[in-house]
């Protein structure tokens, strides 16, 4: 096996209490089992990256992570604590933007309920999300409703809502599978750097194998049928990352390379 | 070829000529024909017949009482309907209880009442507006139930994810977002309420404008009956408008969505 991708070894970071941690995790529904027998963790600050096909469990992974399901075998743990049902330290990004904004209210609205949630003081509700929307690139646009907004800016929208709530673990569902290629590298960028400056721990879905590389810490691929960790790889590139530069270097190039072999040999 | 010519004339045509070329068009008929009949009345004598029943005032007192009946029943109906729907939206166990009670009462027609609502009441606008009340009471109870079923997983999910109460869940997410399905509910309900209302008067109710039709028929002035038939179907066009214009006015801009 190649020396820089480790099969399911622990990175050096991992030892510390991790930020996630999948241990032995089964997971039946309807009778069939989507994902068994998983075992990984994320360090905390890390960003980590799942890829895989289809039907591999990897939104399942996210909403364990969430506790709004629970593994039919085995355990997660968020920050040392056993997983019991959703928490305000976790945000989730979904990839269906329509569907996860609420339509009646504007972008400020839609922000300003995450600060409802967490008892923000009325007062300070509309200048927190003025500040939220402004570091997302949405100033001057809180008074717009989603359905006056592109699909890249109900997208940054949700971020905001999610940076709101100043989690510790962000979770994204492949956030940007529906956004053409230029608005996805922007906010691929801005993600990065949202993600550093809060400090919290990333755990990013996508089938997009290039955008697992640019932005992880460590790629997580998975196989399908059931559900399993396949490899992990340690992506070495040096941050902030650069979306010509970055892509060019041959270290990238090479987990490429590592990924879609992967990719194709567990079809 | 000739269709891009005539395209233009055919876009700048406003609907409103249509009922109006089937008017001239039967009042032409009649005329060139000579037909007499107990039950037809020409467009111009359906016309005169009309302004006579606003002349005398007879039209204002018997749209007030079906109107009136209409708004007393689909405000109590209504209110109910909407009030237990959506608790069985929410709550399953709700649901689970009340759906065989439902499901046996309410197939009964509303009409079938009348004897019963005139032995409580006796003749008049509260005996009616009760049976409009229970014949939407079902009808709005079922679609805000499903309005309420209906909403999108996903939200509910988001605000799990943000930690808001039970509470705030139904009132900042559940409702909201169930409001443009109970608003087309609404739409619904009222169509029915009037269905129901001219029925009851038709059997029951001699003020209100079902009575007036019947009485002109068996009195066989046709022209009088045409003139309410014709009034009905304005006051349900104007219902109708005014609840689209409604909708659109409250969730256009918001809810990103017109109504059909």
């Amino acid at each position: 096996m190649n020396q820089m991708t480790s099969r399911f070894a622990p990175s050096a970071a991992a030892c510390a209490v991790p930020a996630i941690a999948f241990d032995k995790i089964r997971l039946d529904l309807g009778g069939k089992c989507v994902v068994d027998d998983l075992s990984f963790s994320v360090a905390p600050g890390e960003f980590a990256c799942v890829v895989g096909p289809s039907g591999c469990g990897k939104t399942t992974l996210l909403r364990l992570v969430t506790g709004l399901l629970s593994p039919t075998r085995g355990t997660v743990h968020r920050l040392g604590a056993f997983v019991g049902g959703p928490s305000p330290d976790v945000a989730i990004v979904f990839q269906d933007y329509g569907r996860a904004l609420l339509p009646w209210r504007t972008a400020a609205g839609n922000v300003a309920l995450a600060l409802e949630a967490m008892g923000t003081p009325r007062l300070e509700r509309a200048a927190r999300a003025a500040a939220l929307l402004d570091k997302v690139g949405l100033a001057g646009h809180g008074d717009k409703y989603p359905a006056q907004m592109s699909g890249g800016m109900q997208q940054r929208v949700q971020i905001a809502r999610c940076l709101a709530q100043e989690p510790r673990i962000l979770l994204m569902d492949e956030p940007f599978g529906a956004l053409d290629a230029l608005t996805r590298q922007a906010l691929q960028d801005e993600i990065a750097m949202l993600v550093r400056d809060s400090g919290a721990t990333a755990l990013f879905v996508t089938h997009d194998l290039d955008e697992a590389i640019y932005l992880g810490d460590r790629v997580f691929a998975l196989q399908a049928n059931p559900g399993r960790l396949a490899q992990v790889i340690d992506v070495a590139l040096p941050r902030p990352r650069d979306q010509l530069g970055t892509r060019e270097q041959p270290e990238f190039l090479r987990l490429r390379h590592v990924l879609f072999d992967h990719v194709q040999n567990t079809h | 070829m000739s269709r891009t010519r005539i395209d233009p004339v055919l876009r700048a045509l406003p609907a409103w000529l249509v009922p109006l070329a089937m008017l001239a068009v039967t009042e032409f008929a009649m005329r060139a024909s000579g037909i007499e009949s107990d039950g037809l009345a020409r467009p111009s004598e359906v016309a005169t017949a009309l302004l006579g029943l606003i002349g005398n005032g007879e039209i204002v007192l018997r749209t007030a009482e079906t109107i009136g009946a209409v708004t007393i029943g689909v405000a109590v109906g209504g209110t109910l309907g909407l009030l237990l729907g959506v608790w069985m939206g929410l709550s399953p166990t709700a649901a689970r209880l009340a759906s065989l009670t439902v499901e046996l009462v309410r197939p009964i027609p509303p009409v079938a009442i009348i004897p019963l609502m005139m032995l409580i009441y006796g003749l008049g606008i509260k005996m009616e507006a009760a049976i409009i009340a229970f014949a939407c009471f079902w009808p709005m109870l079922l679609l805000s139930r499903d309005a309420v079923l209906g909403v999108e997983p996903q939200l509910i999910e988001v605000s799990r994810m943000l930690g808001l109460p039970r509470r705030q869940q139904i009132t900042k997410i559940a409702l909201p977002a169930a409001l443009p399905r109970i608003f087309a509910a609404l739409r619904l309900t009222l169509g029915i309420a009037l269905i129901v209302a001219v029925t009851t008067e038709i059997a029951a109710n001699p003020i209100g404008i079902g009575y007036a039709i019947i009485s002109a028929g068996l009195s066989l002035r046709p022209e009088v009956m045409y003139a309410f038939l014709f009034w009905l179907a304005i006051l349900g066009w104007l219902l109708n408008t005014g609840l689209v214009a409604m909708h659109q006015h409250l969730f256009g801009a918001a809810y990103g969505e017109a109504p059909r």
